[in-house]
């Protein structure tokens, strides 16, 4: 057998965030992964590192999320010194757009309501009235009434941090197993014990990454965490020439000039087909906030599955109930001693 | 570098690329048209600006990008060359006009 510090289970974002900095921190750490077929949200991920709608109703979370957003910079620095891979980065601030009357009027309450559960914290926000906004976003469509704004979002490359997370783990020590699937393990007072294709390895930490797979994984280890899966479609234009300078929720464009146009929440199971239906949703949704992308085409299309707890409310249809991410980690027998930004990327 | 096949079909169809008037066979694709007229690339990257030219030639890897009568970011592999269709460059990222 071989002993490690900490076992991580789970190669995805939050996954190798963890490991990264747990070899960081000197930690003798082996990190188990599976392979290609596995539901992977962190390669069908949007790429905001979002803060503004995050923790309504838990306090916790809010503040979990805006000092996670705050060490970014800091950490996509140290990835492009330490792998040499960008992972494109940028804070300015984003907006939450809002097509009717309506839909403004929840924002606006939901953002005063996160305000006052923030307390001596803060939360600087403000509703943007469309001509506001209008100075602030070129082309806004006339379907547009008016938006939320916080200087806390932002947006990454997350295809570019799994890699960089991922050669920083390697070359720093860690070791790397992929494609494995844990069935069973051996469970003792600070110690772990793993059977997997390359021997069996033992940990007296470990730490449950998984994403879906964690339902699972946790009853192995006398934890319970039914996550369940929440299927989101994502369409991406072709390259274009940067105009949008920032983030919104659902209309991002990257560093390299992409259009990203999200967001469905559907609740599917474990389906990652994508539907017509909701991809005219998506483009006309985005057509209405910003007229001139209709001159764009799509040049790829994916759907991927959202790892959401289990209480969120699904009947009420409360969009901004039910689309909260739940904090993607379980622990065992200790708190992970690593300080990585890992909860805000959606 | 490209020539035509000499027992397939004659090049009948008159396509500009980059200004320069080139026959291709009926079928041919946009982008057999730029091989054909001899450029050693068709586009420049968005974000680093180096060349490229047509690759794959099935719609895959999309280094094929021109601008064809006036509209950018196509895919040249996957248009079929028509009399008279103009071929340009596509220089970078293409651009938007929010304000149209």
């Amino acid at each position: 057998m071989t002993r490690y510090d900490a076992i991580v289970m789970g190669g995805g974002l939050v996954g190798s965030a963890i490991a990264y900095g747990l070899a960081r921190e000197g930690l003798r750490t082996v990190l188990l992964d599976e392979g290609d077929t596995a539901y992977r949200a962190s390669r069908g991920n949007f790429g905001l590192v979002w803060v503004q709608s995050k923790g309504d109703g838990a306090p916790h979370y809010q503040r979990w999320t805006r000092r996670s957003a705050d060490e970014w910079p800091a950490l996509a620095a140290e990835l492009l010194a330490s792998t040499d891979i960008s992972v494109g980065h940028e804070r300015p601030g984003g907006v939450h757009l809002c097509l009717d009357e309506t839909e403004f009027e929840e924002r606006r309450a939901r953002m005063a309501r996160m305000q006052a559960e923030a307390g001596n914290f803060g939360f600087d926000y403000r509703m943007l009235d469309r001509r506001e906004l209008a100075d602030m976003l070129p082309g806004l469509g006339p379907s547009v009434i008016g938006a939320s704004w916080t200087p806390y979002d932002g947006h990454t490359n997350s295809l570019n941090l799994l890699h960089a997370l991922h050669k920083g783990f390697v070359e720093k020590g860690g070791r790397y197993i992929p494609n494995t699937t844990v069935g069973n393990a051996e469970v003792a007072p600070g110690d772990f014990r793993i059977p997997t294709a390359d021997g069996e390895i033992g940990a007296a930490k470990i730490v449950l990454a998984a994403g879906l797979g964690n339902a699972s994984l946790a009853g192995l280890f006398g934890l319970n965490a039914p996550v369940r899966p929440q299927r989101g479609q994502i369409l991406v234009t072709e390259r274009a020439q940067r105009v949008l300078p920032m983030p919104m929720t659902t209309i991002r464009q990257t560093i390299e000039g992409g259009i990203m146009l999200g967001d469905s929440q559907e609740d599917v199971g474990f389906n990652t087909s994508q539907k017509p239906e909701v991809m005219k949703t998506i483009a006309r949704r985005a057509v209405l906030s910003f007229p001139w992308l209709r001159e764009l085409q799509i040049v790829r299309a994916w759907a991927a599955l959202r790892v959401m707890r289990p209480t969120a409310c699904r009947s009420t249809t409360s969009r901004s109930a039910s689309r909260e991410p739940s904090p993607p980690t379980a622990t065992a027998a200790s708190r992970s001693p690593a300080r990585m930004p890992t909860s805000s990327l959606r | 570098m490209f020539r035509l096949r000499p027992e397939g079909d004659p090049a009948t169809i008159a396509v500009v690329v980059e200004g320069r008037t080139t026959l291709v066979p009926a079928g041919a694709s946009a982008a057999a048209a730029v091989l054909l007229a001899g450029f050693r690339s068709i586009r420049e990257t968005p974000v680093q600006g180096s060349e490229r030219a047509p690759y794959c030639m099935m719609g895959v890897c999309f280094d094929c990008l021109a601008e064809i009568d006036g509209v950018p970011n196509r895919q040249s592999c996957m248009i079929e060359a028509r009399p008279g269709m103009q071929i340009r460059r596509q220089i970078r990222a293409r651009k938007v006009d929010p304000a149209a």
